[in-house]
C-alpha cells in the first residue's frame, strides 16, 4: 500500500515535471486563449442570446466562455502550468546548482578519452608550463579554469557561460511569480465569498445608494477593476465592477469629483486629447488631491488608480422646437429636454414618452471622399502623404432620443442641429430607426431662402389642410388654362384632378398616389399617367405655397429654381413622413452641454509582482539564449595533453569554438615560449 | 604562430578611430536633438534618447555594416530636410524631394529595390552566380537606406503638417509594414554575413515582398499612407519602445519561417545543391526564433506595462493581448522542444512555418477579424 502510494506520488510527480506534459499545457493554454478572442467577452447576456439562440446561450454559460480567462477550468489550466513549471524547478534545482558550481574535477581520463570533441597533441613543455599557459588562454576566452594537479601532470578543468541554469531559474521562476502576481490581482475571493454565499451579483437596474450590502465590496477590498461615469459637477463614493450578467458596487476610500471633463482636436476634427479635472475627497469632507487624469496618464491615490477611460453625456439641457408633422398648419410648440431624462408628449396621435438618451457636440462625418486620381508623379508614388482630410467634416451637434407609444413600442431617433448640404441644396434632417443593429434612415426637410424650415412646414401644412383644396385646385385650375377655358367643363375636370390628386398625397404620399394609379389605369398608360399626376402635384403644390403665403401675410414665393426645388423637396418630404414613425419633429434650437467622464479605477496589488517576474523573465530567456555552457578539460601529462570539450546544446557555434581551442592547443604545445599574453593587445 | 591563438582583446581594445567617430556622431546628434527639444518632450522621452546614444553606439561597434548605414541614413535625411525649408509644399517642387527623398519617395524606392532584390537573390541561386547573389546584398542594402531615409523624413513632414500631428512613424498599419520589412532586412542582412551564406536571402526577400506589396496595396488602394494625427490612447512614450521591439520579434519569426521553407525543401532535395547544408539554415533559423522571442517577450511585456498605463490594467485578455500569449506561447514550446529535447530536423522548420501564421494572424488578423482596445490599424 506504502509502496504503491509512493510510486504513484512518484510517476505524478514525473509527469507533472515532464517535458511533455509541460509542452502539452503550453498548447492547450495557447488553444483555450483562443476562444476568448473569437466570442466577444463580457457583453449583455441580452447580446449573447440573440447571437447564439437559448439552448446554445445555456450551453456557452454553463462552459464559462462568457468570461473564458476567468472561468474555472482555465484557471485550472493556469494551475496546472504554475505546478508544473514548479514541479520542474524543485526537480531540476539540487542537480543545476551542483552543476552550476561543479567543474566536475572527478572525471576520469578515461571518460575523457570517449568525448566526441577531443583533441590530443605532444608537447616539449612541463606540464606545469602548459598548463599556466593554457590556463592564460582559457581565462582569456572567458572560461573559469581549476588547476588540479594529478601523480603525472595537471588536470585543467574549466567551464563558461553557467548563467545559461541561472537563467532556467530566473525564467521559469518568473513564470510562477507573473502567475501569482496574476492570481493577487483577480477575484478569488469574492469567488469564494460568493460560492459560500456572502456575496450576490447584482442584477436590478436600480440607484447605487439602494443596491444591498451583500452586493456591496468595502473600501479595504484588496484588489478591484471598475468603472464609474460622473457628470461634470458631481462626484462619486463607489465603482462598479461588471461580474456576469450583473454588478456589484465597490466602495471606494475616497470620493471622486468631476470639475470639468474636456476634448480637444485636432484642426481635422479627430479627437486629440480627453482630460479630467478631477479632486478627492476623503469620507469627511477634506480636500486631500486636485488633479487632471489625462488618457496614458492616471491619478495614483491611496493604492488605486484613476484611469480616463471613456466620456458620454451627463445630462446635456436641450431646448427644442416641437412641429406637429400632420397638423394642417404650421405651428410649433416650444420643449424641454434633458438627456438620460424623459418628457410626456400629448397629441392627437395619443400620448408619446420622449426619452432623451444623447447629445453628441460634434459629428465628424465621411462626406464622401474618394482618393483623387491626379496625373502627377505624385499619383506615380501613391500620392502625397500630406492628407487633406476634405471628406472630413464637422456637421455640428446632433441629440438623439426614443419615441414610445402608449403600447410601449419605441422608434430612436437622432436630429442634427444645423442643416446639412447635399446635392448642392440644404436640408434639416432627422433620423430614424426601429432598432440599434440598423443604420438611420433620414427624414430631409428643406430649408427656404431664409435658411430656415418654416416654408417647408407652411406648405406642408397647406397640402394636408383639406379645407384649402378647393381653392388650390381652382388657382391650379386657373394658372393652367387660357382665360376662355375658365369656368368650362375642362377646368371643372381639372379643379376635380388636382382635388383628386391633392387629397391622395394628403392621405398617404406617393404611395397612396401610386396605389391609385395601380387601381385605376390600365398598365400600358401608366407611365404617361404618372408624369401627368406629378406634374399636376407639383403645380398645384406651387399654388398652396402661394397660398400659404398669402395667409401668413408673406410675400409671394417666386417662380424660380428655387422655389421648384422646394416644392419637389417638400413632396418627398411629406411622402417620407408617412413612414417616419412619429406625429412631431423635434427640432434642436439650443442646449447646455454637460459632459460625464468615465473614469476607470483600479486597486492591483499584484501589479509589482508581475513586473518583478516579467524582469526575470526577460533576464531568464536571454541568459538562458544567449549564454552557452561550455566545459573543457586539458589533461596534461609529460609530452602528451589531451583537450575535451562538452556542451548541453551541440551547435555549429559548438563546433567552431571546438576547432579553436584544438587549434591553440596546438600551438601552445607546439610553441617555443609560452604565449600567455595576447598578441594584439 | 601567436596570432593562431585568436585570443579576444578586450571590447574596448578592439575599437578602431571609425567606432569611436561614429559613437562621437551618434551621441552629438541625440545630445543636440536634446537640447533643441528639451522643451517638448517628457522626462521619459528624454531617457529614451539618451539610451539611444549607447545602444546605437554599441550595436555599430559589434555590427561593422551598421555605421556606414546610420552615417548614409542620417546625412540623406538631413540633406532632405534641410531641402523642406519649413515648407511642405517642397515636397512636389524640390526636384529630389519629388523623385527621390521625400518620405513617399524614398519609401516606394524601397518597395523597387526590394523587389529588384528578391528577383537578383532568386537569379543568383538558381545560377549559382555568387556575384549576383552579391548583387542581391548591395540591392537589399539600398532598399534598406531608401525605407530608413523614408521614415525618418516622414517622422520630419508630419511636423510640418502640425506641431501637434507629428509623432514617431511607427503609429498606424503602413507605417509598421515599413519598420517591419527593414527590421527583417537587416536581421537577415546581419544573420547572412555572419553565417557567410547569401543563397538564403532569396526565401527571407519573400517574406519582405509580401510586405510590400501590402504596403502598395494599402497606399494605392486605400490611402493608408497619409500621415494622420494620433489617438490620444497612442500618444506615449511607450510607443516609441514597445512597437520597435514587437517588429524585431515579429522578424526573427518571419525569417525563421522562410529558412524553415529553405530547410524542408532542401531536405527533400529541392534546390539542396544549390542551399547551404541543412545544418547550417537549422542554426540560422535556431537563431532568428531566439532573437525574436527574446524581443516578444520584451515587447509584451513593455506592452503590459504600457497598458497598465493607458487601460487601466497591465493585462486586460483584449484580443491583441491574448494573441500575443499565444505566439509567446508558441515559440516558448518550440524552443522547449529543440533545446530540451534536441530534436532537430523537420518537424521544427514546419512548426516555424506554421509559426508565421500564427504570428501574422497575431499581427494583421486580429485587426481584421477581431475587435479590441488595440485596434489602432484596421484594413
Amino acid at each position: 500500500m506504502n509502496t504503491a502510494t509512493h510510486s504513484f506520488g512518484r510517476s505524478l510527480f514525473e509527469l507533472l515535471s515532464s517535458m511533455r506534459f509541460a509542452i502539452s499545457l503550453l498548447s492547450i493554454l495557447a488553444i483555450a486563449s483562443i476562444v476568448g478572442t473569437v466570442l466577444k467577452q463580457s457583453e449583455p447576456y441580452a447580446n449573447y442570446i440573440i447571437q447564439l439562440g437559448p439552448f446554445w446561450f445555456e450551453v456557452f454559460e454553463k462552459l464559462g466562455l462568457y468570461d473564458v480567462y476567468h472561468a474555472a477550468w482555465f484557471l485550472v489550466i493556469l494551475t496546472f502550468l504554475v505546478v508544473s513549471t514548479s514541479v520542474c524547478i524543485t526537480r531540476n534545482a539540487p542537480n543545476f546548482v551542483r552543476e552550476m558550481k561543479s567543474f566536475r574535477e572527478h572525471v576520469s581520463e578515461q571518460s575523457l578519452n570517449a568525448f566526441k570533441h577531443r583533441h590530443e597533441a605532444v608537447t616539449a613543455h612541463a606540464p606545469e608550463a602548459l598548463a599556466a599557459s593554457a590556463q592564460a588562454y582559457l581565462e582569456g576566452q572567458g572560461y573559469k579554469v581549476k588547476n588540479l594537479p594529478r601523480e603525472d601532470g595537471v588536470l585543467l578543468a574549466a567551464k563558461a557561460g553557467s548563467w545559461n541554469r541561472l537563467g532556467y531559474f530566473l525564467a521559469h521562476s518568473a513564470i510562477v511569480i507573473i502567475c501569482i502576481g496574476g492570481l493577487m490581482d483577480g477575484n478569488l475571493i469574492f469567488k469564494a465569498q460568493q460560492v459560500l454565499g456572502y456575496k450576490k451579483i447584482e442584477t436590478r437596474d436600480i440607484p447605487q445608494s439602494q443596491v444591498p450590502a451583500i452586493s456591496r465590496l468595502t473600501p479595504s477590498n484588496p484588489s478591484f477593476r471598475g468603472s464609474v461615469q460622473i457628470p461634470e459637477g458631481s462626484s462619486a463614493d463607489v465603482a462598479f465592477l461588471n461580474v456576469a450578467d450583473g454588478y456589484l458596487v465597490q466602495e471606494l476610500p475616497f470620493t471622486v469629483a468631476l470639475k470639468q471633463f474636456r476634448i480637444e482636436h485636432y484642426t481635422t476634427g479627430q479627437p486629440k486629447s480627453f482630460e479630467s479635472d478631477v479632486e478627492l475627497f476623503d469620507h469627511a469632507g477634506n480636500k486631500v488631491r486636485e488633479a487632471t487624469i489625462a488618457v496614458n496618464h492616471p491619478l495614483i491615490h491611496d493604492g488605486v488608480a484613476i484611469y480616463q477611460a471613456s466620456f458620454a453625456d451627463g445630462g446635456t439641457r436641450l431646448t427644442l422646437r416641437g412641429w406637429n408633422l400632420f397638423a394642417p398648419t404650421a405651428s410649433a410648440f416650444p420643449l424641454e429636454g434633458t438627456v438620460y431624462q424623459n418628457a410626456t408628449l400629448t397629441s392627437e396621435a395619443g400620448e408619446h414618452t420622449i426619452e432623451f438618451i444623447d447629445f453628441r457636440p460634434f459629428n465628424i462625418e465621411n462626406m464622401g471622399g474618394d482618393i483623387v486620381e491626379t496625373e502627377s508623379t505624385m499619383s506615380v508614388l501613391g500620392g502625397s502623404p500630406v492628407s487633406d482630410n476634405r471628406h472630413l467634416r464637422n456637421v455640428g451637434p446632433s441629440f438623439q432620443y426614443k419615441l414610445r407609444d402608449a403600447r410601449g413600442q419605441a422608434r430612436e431617433f437622432s436630429n442634427y442641429m444645423l442643416p446639412l448640404e447635399l446635392d448642392g441644396r440644404w436640408y434639416m434632417m432627422s433620423g430614424v430607426r426601429d432598432s440599434p443593429n440598423e443604420a438611420f434612415r433620414y427624414l430631409r426637410m428643406p430649408l427656404d431662402a431664409a435658411g430656415e424650415i418654416d416654408s417647408f412646414m407652411r406648405l406642408r401644412g397647406a397640402l394636408l389642410n383639406a379645407e384649402l383644396r378647393p381653392e388650390i385646385a381652382t388657382r391650379f385650375a386657373r394658372q393652367a388654362l387660357p382665360k376662355e377655358a375658365w369656368g368650362t367643363e375642362i377646368e371643372d375636370k381639372l379643379k376635380f384632378s388636382a382635388s383628386q390628386m391633392l387629397a391622395l398625397f394628403a392621405e398617404g404620399g406617393f404611395q397612396s398616389l401610386g396605389r391609385f394609379i395601380e387601381d385605376n389605369i390600365p398598365e400600358a398608360e401608366r407611365e404617361k399617367a404618372v408624369g401627368t399626376y406629378l406634374r399636376i402635384l407639383e403645380l398645384a403644390a406651387f399654388e398652396a405655397l402661394q397660398l400659404a403665403n398669402q395667409q401668413a401675410g408673406l410675400p409671394a414665393p417666386l417662380s424660380d429654381d428655387a422655389s421648384g426645388w422646394l416644392v419637389r423637396d417638400t413632396l418627398n418630404s411629406i411622402s417620407d413622413m408617412f413612414v417616419y414613425g412619429a406625429p412631431v419633429y423635434l427640432q434642436l434650437m439650443s442646449y447646455d452641454e454637460v459632459k460625464a467622464s468615465g473614469l476607470q479605477l483600479t486597486r492591483s496589488p499584484g501589479q509589482n509582482v508581475v513586473y518583478l517576474g516579467s524582469l526575470l523573465l526577460t533576464l531568464g530567456v536571454f541568459f538562458m539564449l544567449y549564454v552557452r555552457e561550455r566545459r573543457v578539460w586539458l589533461r596534461i601529462k609529460p609530452g602528451h595533453a589531451l583537450l575535451a570539450m562538452s556542451s548541453a546544446k551541440q551547435t555549429i557555434d559548438f563546433e567552431k569554438e571546438f576547432t579553436q581551442h584544438a587549434q591553440a592547443l596546438d600551438t601552445l604545445t607546439q610553441s617555443a615560449s609560452a604565449p600567455a599574453k595576447n598578441p594584439e593587445a | 604562430m601567436e596570432l593562431a591563438l585568436n585570443q579576444p582583446a578586450p571590447l574596448l581594445k578592439r575599437l578602431s578611430w571609425f567606432d569611436w567617430l561614429f559613437a562621437a556622431i551618434v551621441a552629438a546628434g541625440a545630445l543636440f536633438a536634446l537640447s533643441q527639444y528639451a522643451d517638448y518632450i517628457d522626462i521619459y522621452e528624454k531617457a529614451i534618447l539618451l539610451a539611444v546614444i549607447p545602444s546605437l553606439a554599441v550595436a555599430g561597434w559589434f555590427w561593422k555594416p551598421f555605421r556606414p548605414l546610420f552615417l548614409v541614413v542620417g546625412a540623406i535625411s538631413l540633406f532632405a530636410i534641410s531641402q523642406y525649408s519649413g515648407n511642405l509644399a517642397r515636397m512636389e517642387e524640390a526636384f529630389l524631394l519629388r523623385f527621390l527623398i521625400s518620405s513617399q519617395a524614398a519609401i516606394m524606392w524601397m518597395c523597387a529595390l526590394f523587389g529588384f532584390a528578391t528577383l537578383t537573390y532568386w537569379a543568383g541561386l538558381l545560377a549559382r552566380s555568387d556575384f549576383t547573389l552579391k548583387t542581391g546584398s548591395a540591392l537589399t542594402w539600398s532598399a534598406v537606406t531608401m525605407g530608413w531615409i523614408g521614415l525618418m523624413v516622414r517622422w520630419y513632414e508630419s511636423y510640418l503638417i502640425g506641431a501637434d500631428v507629428g509623432h514617431i512613424p511607427v503609429s498606424n498599419l503602413y507605417e509598421v509594414f515599413v519598420l517591419f520589412s527593414l527590421i527583417t532586412a537587416m536581421m537577415y542582412l546581419y544573420y547572412e554575413a555572419r553565417c557567410q551564406t547569401r543563397q538564403l536571402g532569396a526565401f527571407v526577400l519573400l517574406v519582405i515582398s509580401a510586405a510590400v506589396g501590402f504596403i502598395l496595396w494599402y497606399t494605392f488602394d486605400r490611402g493608408a499612407h497619409e500621415i494622420q494625427p494620433l489617438v490620444p490612447a497612442l500618444k506615449s512614450w511607450w510607443m516609441k519602445i514597445h512597437v520597435p521591439a514587437n517588429f524585431v520579434g515579429y522578424g526573427g519569426f518571419s525569417i525563421a519561417a522562410m529558412l524553415g521553407v529553405a530547410y524542408l525543401l532542401a531536405s527533400r532535395g529541392i534546390l539542396a545543391s544549390r542551399l547551404p547544408k541543412p545544418e547550417v539554415i537549422d542554426d540560422m533559423m535556431y537563431k532568428s526564433i531566439a532573437i525574436g522571442f527574446g524581443f516578444f517577450t520584451i515587447a509584451t511585456i513593455l506592452g503590459a506595462m504600457w497598458a497598465a498605463e493607458a487601460w487601466g490594467g497591465y493585462w486586460s485578455w483584449d484580443p491583441k493581448e491574448t494573441w500575443a500569449l499565444i505566439v509567446w506561447l508558441n515559440y516558448a514550446a518550440w524552443l522547449h522542444i529543440r533545446l530540451v529535447k534536441g530534436l532537430r530536423g523537420p518537424l521544427l522548420a514546419w512548426w516555424a512555418v506554421v509559426g508565421l501564421f500564427v504570428t501574422t494572424f497575431a499581427f494583421i488578423g486580429v485587426n481584421m477579424f477581431l475587435s479590441g482596445l488595440h485596434s489602432y490599424g484596421t484594413l
